[in-house]
């Protein structure tokens, strides 16, 4: 049976990981609620909403939580993908080992969490 | 009552199949499963599985029963029967050998990755090691494990990471250790399991807890895993 490591995890180890996910899913609720006080309060329109997100002390904030997305995002990827992609869900496929195919796939996630977390940031700190 | 076998003989079968077989039951009596998988087995023979002291204290007999784990020792046909039929299916996620016999050797290389044994290098003193009431206390729903993997093989994470996670039994059994007020191996213990896979890939979704024949909580002890790791890494 494939072995799956865990040098691609994010924090090394299973506790480092653990705490990760649970402060960056707090970060995150705090972001979301602050984005919920918005949109309840406020009269939304793009000029607003840049208003909004163009603060200093916003767009902080917003980069902490687009990197506690990442963070979160990679943490839960990681997992999904060492629990699934595994040579034995494949039966006699992939030539005896799934370490190629979940290489391709972390490679994926982890272009798709740094273009998604560099185009964000492009956003947030273009704002005025 | 039609009893629904899962069949695989590796030097007869290219694939697993299942096997009806029409058992009379007794009237005004409710029987247990191993009770009516016995009376398959007079009609048919070549039906194999395990069993052995048919009380729920070997944990030889668990299988997979109308879709939940169990003893079938101890399981009343009353209870697991469903539209009269009774399915009865290997142990999830280990290889079959025959019928419902499970290879079981990743269930107890993990069990055994724990060191499931007291260690302590103080010299022993004259009598034996003296615990209190309180301390012994600690281990009531941990040392009553009886290993008949009705837990771990109802675990995904099990089923995905049988190398690498050491399933719900184990980690009861890790934590029975950890809790002993009598083994000195603490950090050495937490240390094994701090890795993303050990324990981390529990999920919580507690299928262990609802399979144990015993009635026991691994998701608990895992939790109580957690907090120690935690306390012990700030």
């Amino acid at each position: 049976m494939a072995l799956v490591t865990n040098v691609t995890s994010f924090g090394r180890t299973g506790l480092s990981d653990f705490v990760l996910q649970r402060v960056t899913a707090l970060v995150l609720g705090a972001y979301g609620l602050c984005l919920v006080g918005f949109f309840a309060t406020t009269d939304v329109s793009h000029t607003s909403l840049a208003a909004f997100l163009g603060g200093t002390l916003m767009q902080w904030f917003s980069t902490a939580a687009i990197v506690a997305l990442a963070v979160h995002a990679w943490i839960g990827m990681w997992t999904v993908g060492t629990d699934y992609i595994r040579q034995h869900a494949f039966g006699a496929g992939l030539g005896g080992s799934a370490f190629g195919l979940r290489l391709v796939y972390q490679f994926g996630c982890v272009a798709a969490i740094v273009v998604y977390m560099a185009w964000s940031l492009t956003i947030i700190w273009g704002l005025a | 009552m039609k009893v629904s076998i899962y069949r695989f003989d590796p030097d007869a079968d290219e694939k697993a199949r299942m096997q009806d077989v029409e058992v009379e039951l007794p009237e005004g009596r409710d029987l247990m499963v191993l009770d009516v998988l016995e009376l398959a087995k007079s009609r048919d023979p070549s039906i194999a599985y395990r069993r052995s002291c048919r009380e729920g204290v070997c944990g030889s007999d668990g299988m997979n029963i109308n879709g939940k784990n169990g003893l079938a020792c101890i399981t009343p046909v009353s209870e697991a029967a469903r539209g009269g039929k009774l399915v009865l299916r290997p142990l999830p996620g280990l290889p079959v050998i025959r019928d419902l016999v499970v290879d079981m050797s990743a269930f107890f290389r993990q069990y055994e990755r724990v060191k499931p044994y007291l260690i302590n290098d103080a010299p022993p003193p004259a009598e034996e090691r003296l615990q209190s009431p309180e301390d012994r206390a600690k281990l009531d729903g941990l040392y009553e494990c009886i290993l008949c993997a009705c837990c771990s093989t109802s675990c995904p994470s099990f089923w995905w990471n049988p190398d690498k996670f050491v399933g719900p039994a184990g980690l009861l059994q890790a934590y029975r250790f950890l809790a002993d007020s009598r083994d000195t191996a603490t950090t050495e213990r937490l240390a094994e399991l701090e890795d993303p896979f050990s324990v981390f890939r529990c999920r919580g979704i507690m299928n262990c807890v609802n399979a144990c024949p015993r009635g026991l909580n691994p998701t608990r002890a895992i939790g109580k895993i957690r907090s120690m790791l935690l306390t012990e890494a700030t």
